[in-house]
């Protein structure tokens, strides 16, 4: 009734290129940001934030660089967790020997250097396709965990092997270390997604986006049109990278706080995250923010429900929370491999003519 | 004979100097020649037709103007200059541009994106300013979506500008690939069976559309066609290929009257 274009003229080429074509969208657009800059701030708390929101904005930027790489590119990666622990122990690095810099540039640098990282780890993509590609990244995973193993230099030469997150503020608010507040880290890590957003909106919807999925969708038939596959591949590298080791940053500094990197970014993660923009939708924004929502609700709900209102055993439900996540990801696959992301567009469809049947 | 002057049809186009000149190409694929010592010129302006049997190298010889394939002997000479061997994706700054017989869309793209795809060569704002969506990019964005807007129309493929392509009938794609070449404003335009699988219908839209383009936009064109009627209605002059050899070469009229090519297409009796 309310969603529908029928009466939004539009009168420019700019207008009709915008991320939002419809009024309704926009609308909805605009009302979640207002409450997730003027809203949410003012009611979380330590769990609210650390259990739900710091996860699934830090994963979103995750899916976001991935979904870039194989929903847009085509190009799949199984290195996510290696290029998260890049971002994460070059922010650090950078924490530790540079203190006076704000930890915001700090966080946008750990992001360049992964994105360099990934490109040279994305070379091989020229030459190979596929599950090829597929192994060759899942050797970076593994190659990277085991340097900031290895190396001492990484960890400073902690007794540990742990790095932890000294304090760092930005306004003179902290937003990493032990005594920070839930408001605070909330709004760094939201200000990073909403820009990460816009750039990866821009970017899919303007010519590098195009060439991306002309590589994606028929690599021969985009060279042959002019698309230079060696740019096209490693600018994706590139972009995918960038956001990847934000989001490691973030992981680490922000959430974490202390991080063993055979844990934190092991092999699994590289799967989560891509489980991620699978079931939320390969090539889409919304698909990234919806996949990252869902696996970071899930165990939530589940534990919620299982464990604190039906009073099963924590091992059963955790058990159960893999058995799920795994049949759910059998099930997009054959019902629907554009993922939730698709399942929304199907709804808007819908919507634009209800409550009338034609 | 002598191809260097402009001349002018009898249906008032001009016809310049020569654009493309392949001298002397073969092409092998391991033993197997699929091109051998073939010849000839596309000059600006014409409607330059290949025909000839199933297997005579017709395809092979656009991928070696398109630079798909690197010929083992011959020269390339396009615009008065030798190229040299190069990747496609260079062939195609050039200004060459081509559909493909088997169509080669991006079937996840909306139609607009895939003809937009077909200006890349205009548009060249950085990363930056496209992350931005600001300045050189926003500009860009909307004066090459003029131009398309204009390709759109004339192919009239306006209904479904925001349609994903995979779900376009043959047809309506054959059109969509059209344009896209067209929308890189190419020097020269390879076809390749741009009427493959098609009914009549479709066949005299398409014919007037490569009328049209050759027309209007001037555009240099080479296409590969079977159907004998529309390339001697189409053609301003036609290459023969038979066995990767050339076996004739002229206008439709002595193409038609040339006894090899009537060979090859109608056989030789064995007595």
């Amino acid at each position: 009734m309310f969603y529908r274009e029928a009466g939004d003229f539009k009168t420019s080429y700019a207008t009709d290129n915008q991320t939002f074509p419809i009024k309704f969208d926009r609308l909805g657009y605009f009302t979640v940001m207002a409450v997730a800059f003027l809203v949410i701030p003012f009611i979380i708390n330590d769990y609210w934030a650390n259990a739900i929101f710091l996860p699934f904005l830090i994963y979103a930027i995750a899916a976001l660089g991935l979904n870039i790489l194989v929903g847009y590119c085509g190009q799949v990666s199984l290195g996510t967790g290696g290029f998260m622990a890049v971002g994460a122990y070059a922010c650090y690095k950078l924490m530790t020997s540079m203190p006076e810099v704000n930890i915001f540039f700090h966080v946008l640098i750990s992001g360049g250097i992964t994105g360099l990282v990934c490109v040279i780890f994305g070379l091989p993509s020229l030459r190979i396709k596929g599950f090829y590609l597929a192994v060759a990244t899942l050797a970076a995973q593994f190659f990277l965990v085991w340097l900031f193993n290895r190396v001492p230099w990484f960890y400073n030469y902690s007794a540990s092997g742990q790095i932890n997150a000294p304090e760092r503020t930005v306004f003179g608010i902290p937003v990493t270390g032990p005594n920070t507040e839930a408001w605070a880290t909330y709004l760094f890590c939201l200000v990073f997604v909403v820009v990460s957003a816009l750039i990866a909106r821009n970017l899919t919807r303007g010519m590098a986006g195009r060439k991306w999925m002309a590589i994606r969708d028929m690599d021969i038939a985009a060279e042959i049109i002019g698309v230079n596959p060696l740019k096209a591949k490693i600018s994706a590298f590139a972009v995918s990278g960038f956001f990847v080791g934000v989001s490691g940053a973030l992981f680490f500094s922000v959430y974490l706080g202390a991080v063993e990197v055979g844990e934190a970014f092991g092999i699994n993660k590289s799967f989560l995250v891509l489980f991620m923009i699978i079931i939320g939708g390969l090539g889409s924004i919304f698909g990234s923010f919806a996949g990252a929502a869902f696996l970071v609700l899930l165990p939530v709900v589940l534990k919620v429900v299982g464990v604190d209102w039906l009073g099963w055993p924590t091992d059963i439900v955790a058990h159960l929370q893999l058995v799920i996540v795994g049949g759910l990801i059998i099930l997009f696959l054959i019902l629907e491999p554009h993922g939730l992301a698709q399942l929304w567009r199907v709804t808007k469809q819908k919507l634009r003519l209800w409550p009338f049947p034609h | 004979m002598s191809t260097q002057e402009s001349y002018v049809t009898d249906d008032g186009r001009t016809i310049g100097p020569t654009v493309m000149e392949m001298k002397n190409i073969t092409l092998r694929f391991g033993g197997v020649k699929a091109i051998t010592d073939i010849s000839f010129d596309i000059r600006e302006g014409e409607i330059r037709a290949i025909i000839g049997p199933n297997g005579a190298g017709k395809s092979s010889m656009l991928n070696v103007i398109s630079g798909f394939y690197v010929p083992q002997e011959g020269e390339v000479w396009y615009k008065g200059k030798k190229r040299p061997p190069m990747r496609p994706y260079q062939v195609a700054e050039q200004g060459i541009a081509r559909t493909f017989q088997n169509i080669a869309l991006f079937e996840g793209m909306t139609v607009l994106d895939n003809v937009m795809t077909g200006r890349l060569r205009k548009m060249n704002a950085s990363l930056i300013s496209q992350a931005i969506w600001r300045g050189k990019a926003e500009k860009e964005e909307i004066e090459n979506r003029e131009a398309v807007e204009k390709i759109i129309d004339f192919l009239e493929i306006q209904a479904i500008r925001k349609t994903p392509v995979g779900r376009l009938p043959y047809g309506l794609k054959k059109r969509v690939e059209l344009a896209r070449a067209l929308a890189a404003e190419p020097s020269i335009l390879l076809l390749d069976e741009p009427m493959a699988g098609m009914n009549v219908e479709e066949k005299e839209d398409m014919s007037r559309f490569i009328l049209d383009m050759n027309d209007e936009f001037g555009t240099t064109i080479a296409l590969i066609e079977h159907d004998m009627g529309v390339v001697m209605d189409l053609s301003d002059r036609v290459v023969v290929m038979d066995y990767g050899k050339k076996i004739g070469d002229g206008t439709p009229d002595e193409v038609r009257n040339n006894q090899a090519v009537i060979d090859a297409y109608l056989g030789v009796a064995h007595d």
